[in-house]
């Protein structure tokens, strides 16, 4: 008993503590008024090319505040697939598709906090995704500290072209925590972390797994949690140029470790060119229920490589030209990016061959943008 | 099972007051924001920032988030889908 008061004693002083000081921090930060993000226009064409798959497509994105304190944001992507990966061509037939997005959100300001309300739609032939979302930010600290909540609500319907009589559903839950914080006049961090869980249908009704050489439907667990940590730093150079590091560590309920390191370098020149460069390397472990040839019968088993232990590394490079600007009033950039990525699997067999299986992607995007 | 409970106890304010005190920001009180807004000059600048455009950013995330086993905590969402 004299334990439990002890207990219950400091935690009241760690309450007071803690409310005391978080009273104290509000009061630095003091009543500041956090900005809408500025108006802006992004129209978007985007092509992936690589293992057999291209998919390609526009996509715009108009923001507009219509208040002081309020502003909308609607976008559209659409992305046009052709699908003859490995998957597709050692156990299927090559097909084509087309998938629509729609988003729209809502950013409202209040002294230092903007929360951002937003929903989309995602619709394919055999797939329609909703995805409704709420994010709060709250600067304090002067400024110098930004604190961000989210939650996404994501809500599926999975059916199968020629097949009627199969449908399922999957939901998803996504929770959000990240603070950013100011460390000098020129160097910047920040950290996010992220819980993921999903429930329902999880696979692909058209994929196969092979269990002694003979391809079976694969099973995959109905449920899946994952935490994602991932720490960011900013560092301006001095000469208009910045540097750019960030890593990222991921955990499932799959047994799925990746790790990703990702380098960047940002130079002007001249008054109207920024370029970018950056290299970024990926490498994970493969699920518990993962196996490229199973030799004993399971409850779960497949072959999705993207659920095996692979690895990829990335080198892409962006430049952006100041096309069009009038101060005050707007300016217009044209911008293109471009990245060569290049996946090596370790335990997934290209058929066709008996080799391990590699691949090279190319992800182009031409864009122009503009704030007025 | 007195002294784990104080142990625990005391170890919980211990580690609370050392957190709070390595991250400065939340230790006193009276601590200053150290970069004043006038010194952030260069963090506005769209070379510091961690994410400059919403469409391109989203369409890198949605090709690495179909092809990769990893998701979440990049601040991008790459948007729902089959991706089959």
């Amino acid at each position: 008993m004299a334990a439990t008061k002890a207990a219950l004693t400091l935690w009241r002083r760690l309450a007071a503590l803690l409310g005391s000081l978080l009273g104290g921090l509000l009061a630095i930060g003091g009543v500041r008024a956090a900005d809408l993000p500025e108006d802006t226009a992004e129209g978007l064409l985007h092509v992936y090319n690589g293992g057999g798959v291209t998919a390609a497509g526009p996509a715009f994105l108009v923001r507009k505040s219509v208040a002081d304190r309020f502003s909308l944001t609607g976008s559209y992507y659409m992305d046009a697939v052709s699908n003859a990966s490995i998957d597709v061509v050692t156990t299927a037939s090559k097909y084509k598709e087309t998938r629509h997005e729609f988003a729209l959100s809502g950013d409202y300001v209040y002294r230092d906090s903007q929360i951002t309300l937003g929903g989309s739609t995602s619709h394919e032939p055999d797939y329609v995704a909703n995805r409704i979302s709420l994010d709060i930010t709250q600067e304090v600290f002067g400024g110098m500290t930004s604190v961000a909540l989210g939650f996404t609500r994501g809500d599926d319907k999975v059916g199968k072209k020629d097949s009627p009589e199969f449908s399922d559903t999957a939901r998803h839950w996504q929770y959000r925590l990240g603070v950013s914080q100011i460390l000098s006049p020129r160097w910047i961090m920040s950290v996010n972390a992220e819980a993921l869980s999903d429930d329902g249908y999880l696979g692909s009704p058209y994929r196969a797994a092979r269990v002694f050489g003979a391809a079976v439907p694969e099973r995959n667990p109905r449920t899946r949690s994952a935490r994602a940590l991932m720490l960011r730093v900013n560092g301006d150079l001095g000469s208009r140029d910045a540097m750019h590091a960030s890593y990222r560590y991921y955990t499932d309920t799959w047994e799925i470790k990746g790790h990703t390191l990702e380098l960047g370098y940002s130079r002007y020149f001249q008054e109207t060119w920024l370029a970018d460069t950056y290299l970024r390397y990926y490498t994970q472990s493969g699920a518990s229920f993962y196996s490229d040839n199973a030799q004993s019968e399971t409850l779960y088993v497949s072959r999705n490589r993207q659920l095996s232990t692979f690895d990829n590394a990335a080198i892409g490079a962006k430049v952006s030209w100041l096309w069009r600007k009038q101060p005050g009033k707007y300016e217009v950039k044209l911008n293109g990016a471009y990245e060569f990525v290049h996946f090596k699997f370790k335990d997934f067999t290209d058929l066709r061959t008996g080799d391990k299986y590699a691949y090279s992607a190319s992800i182009l995007q031409l864009y122009v943008t503009g704030t007025f | 099972m007195r002294q784990p409970t104080r142990t625990g106890a005391a170890l919980l304010v211990l580690g609370a007051t050392l957190l709070l005190g390595a991250c400065s920001s939340f230790s006193v009180p009276t601590v200053e924001p150290w970069v004043k807004p006038y010194e952030r000059e260069r963090l506005a600048d769209p070379i510091m920032r961690f994410s400059r455009n919403a469409l391109p950013e989203k369409h890198v995330e949605h090709v690495r988030d179909v092809r990769e086993g990893s998701r979440g905590a990049t601040g991008v969402q790459g948007g729902g889908c089959g991706c089959n």
